[in-house]
């Protein structure tokens, strides 16, 4: 295994690659900006396809193309770019085509700043877009896990034949680490798309149309409750999270993302201090891991805390609905491109013991 | 010698062909198709040309030319 | 006697296409249905449908095909053309998808000079939702969005695309037909054939504006529309060649 020290928009577009990417489209936008830049290098040496569109909106449907044809693709941008690609998403969707999704988020609403936040929370969790669909969602908190995720989200793509969303922040994107790149897919273990890829006529001749159009409510229903079902698979076995020091926490610290990895921070510090912390940090924001909520001793647990950079707080309404009243929740909070620190999550605990 | 064949159930009675044949020789019937249309038909063969004008201007190609 | 025309050999036999009596759209099918027949290219086929009237032949047409969202049908050809260059890549949109909310992707395609043919359907209103103008709405002309006529202090002139496209370097073969009668009719089916040869050739980028009746919207017989289409509609969009690039 190579160990590379490299930026995280870069180890980002290098793990798409070695999954087997071979389609990228996207467009300009702080802070993920690396992501296509290296890309239009990089793809055209592996025989791949790199299309920078003429806006968010082209870019997301070059890829909903390509990947109905079976090619696995990715796009990438930040906040107001998901904004613009919402329809495309919704397209992916309802017309069950796998392609990864990687936010690389920044301060909002509207231009907002260039800088981290966590304020696409609900877009990216609940409603990517109108039509009440949900995409897996998965939140690295580091460039190590940028890269892992970003080459896990095809295998899972694939598997459900859905839209995988990573949500990042500008500050993943744009920091450099030392990681582990995961090795170089060879295509020909990709699974066999030839059973849906629109673009293959039947064996009975017959040609196959790919249409999200449903002339009857009935039928539309019926995907609807197709997708309802997977999504219940997703909260069933694909739940995901990480847990620190927990078993004997009478406080407990939730977050996602950078915001877990501050607050493991100040876990620790206050450990040092003898104060009994813990910490649940959400990896899967879509199945959001209700169980971690779910099997703790709440007669043991003091106070929880709900760590994340958007105000109003996104990420504490599914916390609050896994915890179900079993605990106060405290939140704290930074937005709009103001960096969660380890200081706040101590001054924080230290204020509610 | 030459003749058409207008496929009932694919004409939407738009009088297109009616309007188009230099013989004048394509009328809306009073046969109705499943749709409720009445379907063009033609009515003197001996006249007919073969010339394939009605079938290019038919907009569902309900029209097959012998010659 | 022997057949001297007949249906195109791969669409549907037993019911026709969704479009009303005497649209267009009939026409225009039958056209690029002929030559993908003429070049054996059904089966390497890969249509991209616009949100529209234009889609209506979905089920009747029996060739792999792809829903655009509304106006995105010159990314999605874009894309796949490129990554799957053994397809052979139409994309067919209606003017409200080519022209209004889409023209952003209508001209990068064209502008990337992207090896795909774009048949563009002009019937001057946006015709599935039931009239409303469309930037290709003539002036004087009516629509239940201009319901005392297209002005142009509010609304501004018709897009003439055909011209728009014919300016930028890249594209090989652009040009406007007309579907009202047998004579513009057997010139689309040249113009067609002209432009899917292109594509079939690798040679590049070629756009084919068709002007097409809508008696629904017109509120006219299809008789009427041809009359129309002479008296006023050939006017607002003068017919011809306006790039050909050998």
């Amino acid at each position: 295994m190579s160990k590379e020290f490299i930026k995280g928009n870069e180890a980002i577009a290098e793990a798409a690659v070695r999954a087997g990417c071979r389609f990228f489209a996207g467009y300009p936008i702080t802070p993920q900006n690396e992501v296509p830049e290296y890309l239009s290098a990089r793809l055209p040496e592996v025989g791949g396809h790199f299309i920078q569109g003429e806006s968010e909106i082209a870019s997301v449907y070059m890829v909903f193309g390509v990947a109905a044809t079976g090619i696995r693709s990715m796009t990438s941008s930040s906040g107001p770019g998901f904004a613009l690609k919402a329809e495309g998403i919704s397209f992916l969707a309802g017309g069950q085509i796998p392609a990864v999704l990687v936010n690389v988020s920044r301060g909002g609403p509207a231009i907002g700043t260039i800088e981290p936040a966590q304020q696409d929370y609900f877009s990216a969790v609940h409603a990517p877009a109108p039509g009440g669909f949900r995409c897996f969602v998965l939140a690295p908190q580091n460039v190590q896990e940028a890269a892992d995720f970003v080459y896990e989200a095809f295998d899972i793509a694939d598997k459900y034949r859905t839209p995988v969303y990573v949500l990042a922040d500008g500050m993943i994107g744009n920091m450099m680490e030392v990681v582990e790149l995961p090795k170089m897919r060879d295509l020909a273990d990709l699974p066999s798309n030839d059973s849906w890829r629109f673009n293959k006529y039947n064996d009975d001749g017959t040609a196959r149309i790919l249409s999200t159009y449903m002339p009857m409510g009935e039928l539309m229903q019926n995907k609807n409750k197709e997708m309802a079902a997977m999504y219940e698979t997703w909260e069933k076995e694909e739940q995901r999270w990480e847990e620190y020091m927990i078993d004997d926490a009478e406080y407990i610290v939730t977050a996602y993302g950078s915001s877990a990895r501050i607050a493991k921070s100040a876990v620790k510090e206050l450990r040092a201090e003898g104060i009994k912390v813990g910490l649940i940090r959400a990896i899967t924001l879509y199945p959001f891991p209700k169980d971690a909520f779910d099997k703790l001793d709440y007669t043991k647990v003091k106070k929880m805390f709900c760590a994340e950079m958007s105000i109003p707080g996104q990420y504490i309404y599914d916390v609050q609905n896994a915890v179900l009243g079993r605990s106060e929740i405290i939140p704290i909070q930074t937005s709009g491109g103001v960096i969660m620190e380890t200081d706040m999550v101590v001054a924080a605990v230290k204020e509610n013991l | 010698m030459a003749k058409i064949e207008v496929d009932k159930e694919f004409c939407k009675s738009c009088g297109l062909c009616v309007k188009e044949c230099p013989k004048q020789i394509i009328k809306i019937g009073r046969t109705v198709n499943s749709k409720g249309y009445n379907v063009a038909e033609q009515t003197d063969e001996a006249q007919c040309t073969g010339c394939k004008l009605c079938a290019i201007v038919c907009p569902d190609m309900a029209i097959t030319v012998y010659k | 006697m022997e057949k001297v025309y007949d249906k195109v050999s791969f669409t549907s036999k037993t019911s026709p296409t969704g479009y009303c009596p005497g649209c267009g759209h009939g026409t225009a099918h039958k056209l690029f249905a002929s030559a993908l027949e003429h070049f054996n290219l059904r089966d390497k086929t890969v249509l991209i449908y616009p949100v529209g009237c234009g889609g209506l032949a979905m089920p009747w047409i029996n060739v792999n095909v792809i829903g655009a969202a509304h106006g995105r049908a010159g990314a999605i050809a874009t894309a796949i053309k490129r990554t799957n260059p053994d397809n052979f890549v139409i994309s067919y949109q209606g003017d409200g998808d080519l022209a209004a909310i889409g023209t952003a992707e209508t001209i990068h395609a064209a502008n990337r000079g992207e090896n795909i043919t774009v048949i563009f359907i002009n019937n001057a209103n946006f015709g599935m939702t039931g009239g409303q103008m469309a930037p290709t709405t003539m002036l004087g002309q009516t629509a239940t969005t201009a319901q005392s006529g297209r002005s142009l202090e509010e609304h501004g002139a018709p897009l003439r695309m055909a011209e728009m496209i014919a300016t930028l370097d890249a594209p090989k073969y652009v040009a406007r037909f007309a579907l009202h009668d047998a004579k513009n009719i057997l010139k689309a089916q040249q113009g067609i054939m002209k432009a899917v040869e292109l594509q079939v050739k690798g040679e590049g980028y070629s756009f084919v504006e068709l002007l097409s009746m809508c008696p629904t919207n017109w509120k006219k017989s299809p008789a009427d529309c041809a009359a129309y289409m002479d008296e006023a509609v050939l006017k607002a969009f003068p017919l011809g060649v306006f790039k050909d690039v050998k």
